[in-house]
């Protein structure tokens, strides 16, 4: 009870900064926009290629921007907590007697609100470009974003909070994002690499959740690969959360 | 409301009656030792004191001496290494939330953001502590009053000069009406004028509200006008504390300085000051000067020694030892070090 109260004070908080700066709110509405008109057309060209997975190449190519969204868009909010534990807004925080996890847990609802309404703005504007599927696709598909971007907002904000420094956050999220981008599958479908990266891949918890989004896009709801791609998504959620929680445990060390 | 008459006992004896006054603070060993990779840092070493309810405790210290690292600890920030404390009567250790809900804290570093109204964030910051958005409103006005900020609620942060936002800082740590409010450092930054109303309005917290209050400054009229005691802390540990005036009597006596019309003038008063069994004076010319333990008290035997040896003081000057001197005195640096 009280931890929702305190999470829904500190989200309101977070939320009407966000929108209060516009600049900021064009940028990540034109995000998504950007990937898909300046990306899609080379997409589609080599959706003729042999080895690209079923399905029309629109449904291939945007959950992978749905999930790269999901990753980038989440991954770099720990620049603003360490602002903010600059300013001594965390320490006012936590001096308050709020539920120590409620601190993160506010600031991730609005990340993961805000990937929520890319991608609602990303599958809204591939629906001119003609794609076409379902209402549960849809509810399905940004379920499994949220919990990917809560994922990385967590991890981002303890990277954060364990460095406290815009100089080690950005190389650490750099070389961490290269590589779970390049494993996934994200621009270019896994299936057309070859054996032995695809087995490296296998490890990548990304890879089956984008697996698990293009079954969703293709419609094959509640499948094994939407099972699997669910479960992997909200273990990683709940575990990058508990290492959230420990950076802002230890920030009392 | 009996907080309130409890509160009136001690103030009116801030340092007598201890045994029943209520410890608002009580630190038993505080200690808190930082590991890095290479070493370790004993940032707060062994530190023993009580604050009561209804007093205002100043803590002092050169940079580095532990002050900040010892707040953090009481307001339950940083973990304790070692020791024991209560604070507004619950156990540092186990009852941290209790605690929380009961204090109140200005950070050294700050508390609000850049881009944020700082009226937005008053009102935020009540509804952590469970205060409804209308009645946060209510009381951040009230507060912004007091503390003349009355223009600057709809303003950004980032447009706030260094002294009003330090003053916003200052209306955070008290919007929830704590009982025990920290102050690390609440006037450095604000303007003479701004400090004076400052110290009136932690005065008048704790005459109207029984408020006690444990701030750290670098400025000795500070805590010389303001604390009813003073701790000193050095290299992480306490060592005086007392009464700014206990304090000053403890470490040096008053000065006196004469100036007389002639050189054998002074070189005469040199043995008069001498048999009335002050030592040598010091003399520069016409200039005598010499210290007792009591000025004011030495003063009119002084004037009698004189007159009956004919001396005409023209010019009579006694300096009280200030809290620079005692300073000084204990850890063989200055404060502005
Ligand atoms: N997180 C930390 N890790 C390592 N050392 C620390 C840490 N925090 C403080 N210290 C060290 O502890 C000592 C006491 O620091 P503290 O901030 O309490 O000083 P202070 O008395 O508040 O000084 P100032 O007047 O400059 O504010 C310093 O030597 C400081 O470097
Ligand atoms: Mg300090």
């Amino acid at each position: 009870m009280k931890y929702m109260r305190d999470t829904l004070v500190i989200f309101r908080r977070s939320m009407t900064l966000s929108i209060q700066n516009p600049i900021w709110i064009v940028i990540s509405l034109i995000q998504p926009i950007l990937y898909l008109v300046l990306f899609g057309p080379i997409l589609l060209s080599i959706a003729q290629t042999p080895g690209f997975p079923p399905g029309d190449a629109w449904q291939v190519f945007v959950p992978g921007l749905l999930v790269q969204l999901g990753v980038f868009g989440a991954f770099f909010v720990g620049f603003g907590i360490i602002a903010e534990w600059r300013a001594g807004v965390v320490e006012r925080m936590l001096v308050a007697p709020i539920h120590r996890t409620a601190l993160l847990s506010g600031l991730v609802i609005r990340d993961i609100i805000i990937v929520i309404v890319q991608g609602l703005v990303m599958i809204g504007l591939s629906y001119l470009f003609g794609l076409r599927i379902s209402l549960g696709t849809i509810v399905l598909s940004l379920l499994i974003i949220a919990f990917l971007a809560a994922t990385f907002s967590y991890l981002s904000y303890a990277v954060a909070l364990a460095t406290k420094s815009e100089d080690a956050l950005a190389p650490i999220i750099n070389s961490l994002a290269l590589p779970i981008l390049l494993l996934s599958g994200i621009l270019l479908p896994m299936s057309l690499a070859p054996r032995w990266l695809q087995i490296i891949s296998d490890f990548n918890p990304v890879k089956h959740i984008v697996v698990a989004l293009r079954a969703s896009f293709r419609g094959e709801m509640f499948g094994f690969d939407i099972m699997l791609g669910l479960i992997i998504v909200m273990i990683i959620a709940l575990m990058a959360a508990f290492v959230g929680n420990l950076a802002i445990k230890s920030l009392a060390r | 409301m009996n907080t309130r008459i409890l509160n009136q006992v001690n103030r009116s004896t801030p340092f007598a009656g201890q045994s029943e006054a209520i410890a608002m603070i009580s630190s038993r060993g505080l200690s808190k030792t930082f590991k890095t990779r290479t070493s370790e840092v004993h940032a707060v070493r062994d530190v023993n004191f009580d604050v009561h309810k209804g007093e205002i405790v100043g803590f002092l210290g050169p940079n580095g001496a532990g002050k900040s690292v010892t707040m953090k600890m009481l307001s339950t920030l940083l973990e304790v290494s070692k020791g024991a404390a209560s604070v507004v009567e619950f156990d540092l250790l186990s009852q941290q939330n209790e605690i929380r809900s009961r204090i109140g804290v200005v950070s050294q570093r700050g508390s609000t953001s850049d881009t944020a109204k700082a009226g937005d964030e008053i009102v935020w910051h009540a509804q952590l502590y469970g205060i409804s958005p209308k009645e946060a409103r209510r009381r951040g006005k009230e507060l912004f009053k007091a503390l003349d900020l009355e223009p600057q609620w709809e303003q950004k942060c980032e447009s706030l000069s260094g002294g009003q936002r330090r003053r916003i800082d200052i209306a955070m740590g008290l919007i929830h009406r704590p009982q025990l409010v920290f102050m690390d450092e609440p006037t450095t930054g604000l303007d003479p004028q701004s400090r004076a109303n400052l110290w009136d309005h932690i005065r008048k917290l704790r005459d109207k509200f029984g408020t006690t209050i444990f701030l750290t400054t670098h400025y000795m009229d500070e805590a010389d006008a303001l604390c009813d005691r003073i701790l000193i802390i050095d290299k992480g540990s306490v060592v005086a504390t007392g009464t700014p005036k206990q304090l000053k009597s403890q470490i040096s006596a008053d000065t006196i300085r004469l100036t007389v019309r002639t050189n054998e003038d002074a070189a005469k008063t040199g043995h008069v000051v001498d048999s009335l069994g002050w030592g040598k004076p010091e003399i520069n010319g016409n200039l005598v000067r010499f210290q007792v333990d009591n000025g004011a008290k030495a003063l009119p035997g002084l004037m009698k020694s004189l007159g009956e040896k004919e001396i005409d003081a023209i010019g009579v000057e006694v300096s009280s030892p200030t809290l620079d001197d005692v300073f000084l005195s204990l850890t063989g640096r200055t404060l502005r070090d």
